[in-house]
């Protein structure tokens, strides 16, 4: 079953693929330049900024991930649609 | 392990049917520069790369897997409403026979994707260089790809996947410095 896709899931989605992105670039980053301590600074911010925008995103929409990365709701949301391919 | 985050990396939309473009867009789902090959082809070469770059490959396999969803989803929104008489003007009437409108590991040209198209020669500098030459045709891929339609809204996905190559290259050339560098030391100490 679909759920009703508002304006405020789309901008909550964004926000998280945007910071994301931040933490997958700064990730690659580090993969190649681990001395970087400033670097490692802005890692860390932005980890910890993912994780209030992901479990804002989680109380609205449901679970991120599987495999217990994320709490679950009854009944087990984890299987609802909408899948990425859907939205 | 693996643990599956429900979203994309980078939103996908497109503003029209086109299953042409699709059938295009499947050189970058099972073809030899695609998304598939190069995510299996970076993290099968980690169990013999030294340590320093395992990290590396591992990251940039891992967001591959996340572009090849991309393909997948651009590729499914392009046809999930187009006929088989839409299909076969585009030239997909031999893989709707096979498939409906279901995905397959091909090219463009339909051909099925094999494991020929990607190395591990245990040599790390060899492979290294075959990462980043497999970059860069993936970012020409995506050049040709953006040519190939005027759909706006598909540009931008495409265009974010061509920047993504971009800077894997460059993290490739990185790694190849720091195991030059290892080497060099192991020479003269
Ligand atoms: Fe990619
Ligand atoms: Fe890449």
């Amino acid at each position: 079953m679909q759920k009703m896709l508002d304006e405020n899931y789309y901008k909550l989605l964004h926000e998280l693929q945007a910071v994301d992105f931040v933490l997958v670039e700064l990730n690659l980053y580090l993969d190649t330049h681990p001395g970087d301590a400033n670097a490692i600074q802005q890692f860390n911010q932005y980890s910890q900024l993912r994780h209030q925008i992901a479990h804002k995103y989680e109380s609205q929409y449901g679970p991120l991930k599987n495999f217990g990365q994320s709490y679950s709701g009854t009944p087990f949301n984890w299987i609802d649609a909408p899948w990425p391919w859907q939205v | 392990m693996w643990v599956y985050e429900k979203k994309l990396q980078y939103p996908v939309r497109v503003s029209k049917c086109d299953p042409m473009m699709a059938k295009f867009l499947l050189e970058q789902y099972g073809g030899a520069d695609g998304e598939l090959a190069a995510a299996l082809r970076y993290l099968n070469q980690r169990y013999s790369i030294p340590d320093k770059v395992v990290g590396l490959l591992t990251d940039i396999g891992t967001e591959e897997f996340a572009h090849l969803e991309m393909i997948a989803t651009m590729v499914y929104k392009l046809t999930k409403d187009a006929t088989p008489d839409q299909m076969r003007a585009a030239g997909l009437g031999d893989h709707y026979a096979a498939h409906d409108n279901a995905l397959f590991y091909q090219n463009a040209s339909g051909v099925p994707w094999t494991a020929a198209y990607i190395q591990a020669k245990g040599d790390p500098i060899a492979d290294l260089y075959e990462d980043i030459a497999a970059e860069e045709k993936a970012r020409a891929t995506y050049q040709w790809l953006i040519d190939l339609t005027d759909d706006v809204d598909l540009q931008d996905g495409l265009k974010y996947l061509r920047e993504r190559e971009v800077v894997h290259s460059l993290r490739f050339r990185e790694a190849v410095e720091i195991l030059k560098e290892k080497r060099d030391e192991k020479i003269y100490y």
